[in-house]
């Protein structure tokens, strides 16, 4: 790998270092703040970690103990070591070591929140990844078809469709598709049914096709329409009128060459794309009941779980930083002409 | 800085010098690395001196990177100099803020290469040539609509299409638009960059007369800048050859064409396509091997060393100074051509 | 690649056949027409030209001519169901007007190969120069990517790039405009055409790398005994370059003639127009360019008559004819062909009298 590479990688870490210290302070300041501006006393706070037949004085030993009296940038000094070094916490019943990376316990099940998203991740990361992967490859497809065949029944169609599915917010496309194949027809899995990949790769893309399908539909709509619009640019290049003129067939013309031009603009979109993905993966867990990392930041909302929230906004951020690192490298892997600066 | 000679340029009675220029520089710095550290400097422009009369013509040549449309760029002060002094009118203009450059903009005008990107789609000529008026707000004696009307007459387009948007008129039409709205003001210097390259060989001949007319009509004093040599032989009274961001010859019209001095001067004229098929065979041809180096890393000594045929060891170290060969012509050589 | 490997090892064995007589590109009343909404576009209209092997033709027209959407017809390049072609194009005696696209397309950089003029931009950005080449190559050869990738640094280097070896790794944007220019007849040539057309070669590139340029073609051609066509706008480009010159105007063929009648003894007012407001690098300025006045006409509403009659000086001479009859495309000796109703006398007058002097 050449040095400037290297220094652009050190540079951009660097940059997704601090920014995700930026996202941990606006996160805390909102949990842990804005209470406080809201009239909460530390005696509130810490009520929520002890059993309702508590005395005052259990409320402030349980105050103290979690240090919601010392000031603000103590705690958040220590939240931060806790995700780095580890922390020990004390909720009345002795000391309890809590292992790096800690993000605190829940509220509610006082279980350390770390060991509860690495349980949940692997199925939003399913649910994504293969939603990406469909909406890529399905987007894609129908988009070049589109462009190729401009003004065409199928371009038409296909555009008509992809703006209903751009229009139609996922609960209902995805109550709809569960009571349609699988209420009605028994086609697929029911809401709520997951299986690990490791157990039984041919379950785990049953039980998971129809929210893939769901998720997928409505990126696949916008992808297609920034393929067709892509390839129509690219198809007028001059270089594609090169290709022709060396005799290449039009297939190869328009995969090799027109294709790959079109690529760009759709990565970009892609690398902003990751972040919207957990927003729609935590509706669509919702809407088929899959114990994922959205389900699981719902229960924290409605139960007013801080760090269960705090934990998933974490671990969101830290995958959207690292999905535009990615994207970045991409783009010197597919245009040659950015490794140059 | 050159004496008055009788070659062409005195068909025309030339006043003082309008524009001075001395040692004009504009380095481009490059950053690079984690601290984003200056390690260079795209050198476009690197110390050139000369002085443009008024009711001249002065025409900066060159290849791609020499550094001519930079130069036209500090001379209408759209960009700031990193070194040297632009004098207009016996002011100095090299360093003064956008404020103080405003009302100096009624005295320097540019016309633009490519007629179909300067003027704003969605605005009609009227707007486009009327503007000037309303930026500088200037007072018109039978209001703005009148004045664009007579500019339009000027320039050789109906008055009636005072409505219609740029794209109803052809590309000779519309390089006529801009150089309307150049003269809106009656400025005293117009750099035009390349104002015909863009356009067919019938249309710039329509072009080439105009901004002729309109210069005997008004003592205009032009900067041309052009890579074209035939339009710049044709429209020039004094033609200065760059390469690498440096002056390398500068004389009026007849002695650099006739007598250049500078290799390569000569090779760039010997490189013209002409259009006679007997002088296919007997024609002096020297080809020029490669390609103009890098601005960032020029080479030493006299910048076109690389490619010259005369090149001496002296050219690799010692950079050759602009000076005098002939009255009225200026060369940076340690072997020129035809020198007396 | 998608040929038969024994078929295109027989055509590679294949000597080139001798000249048959029949000139190796012959275009007989090409007509191209656009339909659109306003009307009909007749960008080609009515052209008949032929091209030896071992010759070269230079097209001169200004923008809106016709003469890039003639290359464009005989390469077939004109996108399906947007033109209608109407003519014959023979190519070596094959009609390729009619003929299926796909047979087109295996003849397209085989046996006829284009240059265009922004190689810059007639390069994919994300293919290496040696990539494009040996695609090229291999489209038509069905050789392993190896022997074409030597074929290709072979081609680099005969073109002029200086380490062909590494620069075949190279990027476009890491060449400069002139190499761009000599990696894309590399790869034009790299099936060892016959016809080779180069449209507007040097119109984006510095004077001394076009000339260069014009130098390579010059000598390739003298190599290759390929048949040629160049179009460009620039006089003195068909000046260096061609045998043959012909000059369009409004879809239409107006002059013909050997380069050097063309320069000595123009016959056509269009011809004469664009010697006279062409400013000369190779003489002292005697007068004012002389313009040709007004602007080519639509190509939906070609005048009447002669095409030319709106913006030509002499359009009076013959009485109504001008105006209403249009002139044909004939000779008037030794192969000097002109579209004009001028007669030989007032031709030889005016360029005697009128055009010469002022040039």
């Amino acid at each position: 790998m050449p040095a400037t590479v290297i220094t652009y990688i050190i540079r951009r870490l660097f940059a997704a270092v601090v920014l995700l210290i930026i996202v941990s302070m606006v996160t805390f300041g909102i949990f842990f703040l804005m209470p406080r501006l809201l009239g909460a006393t530390p005696e509130t706070l810490a009520s929520r970690y002890v059993g309702r037949a508590a005395t005052p004085d259990t409320i402030r030993d349980m105050a103290r103990n979690l240090g919601f009296y010392d000031p603000l940038y103590e705690q958040y000094w220590r939240w931060l070591k806790g995700i780095f070094a580890g922390a020990d916490y004390n909720y009345g019943s002795g000391i309890e070591h809590c292992p790096a990376p800690c993000l605190g316990y829940s509220f509610r099940t006082y279980q350390p929140v770390w060991p509860d998203l690495m349980d949940r991740l692997p199925v939003t990361l399913s649910l994504a990844v293969g939603a990406a992967t469909l909406w890529l490859l399905g987007g894609i497809t129908i988009g070049t078809i589109s462009a190729v065949y401009r003004g065409s029944v199928f371009d038409r169609l296909a555009m008509g469709v992809s703006l209903a599915g751009v229009s139609l917010p996922i609960f209902f496309t995805g109550l709809l598709s569960l009571s349609i194949f699988s209420y009605g027809l028994g086609w697929t899995a029911v809401g709520g049914s997951y299986t690990d990949i490791a157990d039984d790769p041919g379950q785990w893309a049953y039980n998971l096709i129809l929210p893939w399908i769901t998720l997928a539909l409505l990126f696949s709509a916008q992808y297609a329409r920034l393929t067709r619009a892509g390839m129509l640019e690219t198809m007028n290049e001059d270089f594609i009128r090169t290709a022709r003129a060396k005799g290449l067939a039009e297939p190869a013309v328009v995969v090799r060459h027109g294709l790959r031009g079109a690529l760009t603009p759709i990565l970009t979109i892609f690398g902003l794309d990751v972040g919207l993905l957990l927003g729609g993966a935590v509706l669509t867990e919702s809407a088929f009941s899959l114990p994922g990392l959205g389900k699981y930041a719902i229960e924290g909302i409605v139960n007013y779980d801080l760090p269960k929230v705090m934990g998933v906004t974490i671990l969101a951020a830290f995958f959207v930083v690292i999905a535009n690192l990615v994207v970045d490298l991409l783009y010197a892997v597919v245009d040659p002409r950015v490794r140059a600066k | 800085m050159s004496t008055q000679t009788d070659g062409p340029a005195a068909e025309r009675r030339l006043g003082e010098d309008l524009l001075v220029v001395d040692g004009l520089q504009k380095h481009f710095p490059i950053r690079r690395g984690l601290l984003q550290r200056q390690v260079g400097a795209v050198q476009a422009v690197d110390g050139l001196t000369f002085s443009v009369r008024r009711g001249e013509t002065l025409s900066l040549v060159g290849e791609s990177g020499c550094g001519k449309t930079t130069t036209g760029r500090l001379l209408t002060r759209l960009i700031e100099p990193t070194g040297g002094r632009i004098q207009l009118d016996g002011r100095d203009i090299s360093h003064l803020s956008t404020s103080d450059m405003r009302p100096l903009r009624r005295d320097v005008q540019m016309i633009f290469q490519d007629p179909y990107s300067s003027l704003n789609p969605r605005h009609t000529v009227g707007t486009i040539v009327g503007a000037p008026f309303r930026l500088q707000k200037v007072q018109t004696e039978n209001g703005v609509k009148k004045a664009v009307q007579d500019l339009l007459e000027l320039v050789g387009l109906n008055p009636e299409h005072y409505n219609r948007y740029p794209h109803e008129f052809s590309g000779g039409q519309r390089q006529r638009i801009g150089i309307a709205r150049t003269l809106a003001l009656r400025p005293k210097l117009i750099v035009a960059d390349e104002p015909v390259s863009a356009l067919d060989v019938s249309i710039q001949a329509q072009v080439v007369n105009l901004l002729e007319d309109l210069q005997n009509e008004f003592d205009l004093t032009y900067v041309m800048i052009a890579h074209d040599l035939s339009v710049v032989r044709h429209v020039s009274d004094r033609v200065a050859v760059m390469y690498l961001g440096k002056i390398m010859e500068i004389a009026d019209r007849t002695s650099l064409y006739e007598r250049p001095m500078h290799p390569y001067t000569v090779a760039l004229l010997s490189a013209v396509p002409i259009p006679d098929t007997s002088r296919r065979e007997r024609r002096e041809r020297i080809r020029l091997q490669g390609d103009v180096p890098s601005p960032i890393n020029p080479p030493s000594g006299c910048r076109f060393h690389t490619r010259c045929w005369k090149a001496q060891e002296v050219c690799k170290t010692t950079e050759p100074a602009l000076v005098e060969l002939a009255p009225g012509h200026q060369a940076a050589c340690h072997f020129p051509e035809n020198a007396a | 690649m998608s040929q038969n490997p024994e078929d295109a090892l027989a055509a590679a064995a294949e000597p080139r056949p001798a000249a048959t007589g029949s000139p190796f590109l012959q275009v007989r009343e090409l007509r191209v027409h656009f339909p659109t909404d306003d009307g009909v576009v007749k960008s080609v209209d009515d052209l008949s030209f032929s091209v030896d092997r071992g010759r070269t033709l230079g097209i001169v027209g200004e923008s809106g001519s016709g003469k890039s959407v003639t290359s464009l017809s005989i390469m077939g390049l004109h996108k399906a169901g947007t033109a209608r072609i109407t003519g014959e194009i023979l190519l070596d005696g094959q009609n390729l007007v009619g003929m299926n696209p796909d047979r087109v397309r295996k003849l397209r950089g085989k046996r006829m190969a284009m240059i265009f003029q922004d190689p810059l931009s007639a390069m994919h950005p994300f293919y290496t120069v040696g990539t494009q080449i040996v695609e090229a190559y291999r489209i038509h050869n069905p050789v392993s990517k190896k022997v074409a990738r030597k074929h290709a640094i072979d081609l680099l280097d005969r073109v002029g790039i200086p380490n062909p070896t590494s620069r075949v790794d190279d990027y476009p944007h890491q060449f400069s405009g002139g190499m761009r220019q000599r990696a894309m007849i590399a790869m034009a040539l790299s099936c060892d055409p016959e016809l080779l057309i180069a449209d507007e070669p040097t119109t984006a590139l510095d004077v001394t790398v076009q000339a260069q340029i014009l130098d390579l073609i010059r000598d390739l051609q003298q190599e290759f005994n390929s048949a040629v066509v160049i179009i460009t706008h620039d006089l003195g480009v068909v000046a260096e370059l061609a045998d043959d010159i012909m000059v369009m105007y409004a879809g239409r063929a107006v002059e013909y003639s050997s380069a050097a009648d063309i320069f000595n003894t123009p016959q056509h007012p269009y011809t004469w127009g664009l010697l006279s407001s062409m400013p000369r690098l190779d003489r002292e300025r005697t007068e004012r360019l002389q313009p040709i006045k007004g602007t080519p006409p639509s190509l939906i509403n070609v005048p009447e008559g002669c095409p030319f009659n709106p913006r030509c000086a002499y359009a009076g001479t013959n009485g109504n004819l001008s105006f209403t009859v249009r002139p044909e495309f004939r000779d008037v000796g030794g192969g000097h062909h002109i579209a004009c109703h001028l007669g030989a006398e007032d031709r030889m007058r005016i360029w005697d009298t009128e055009i010469r002097p002022k040039l």
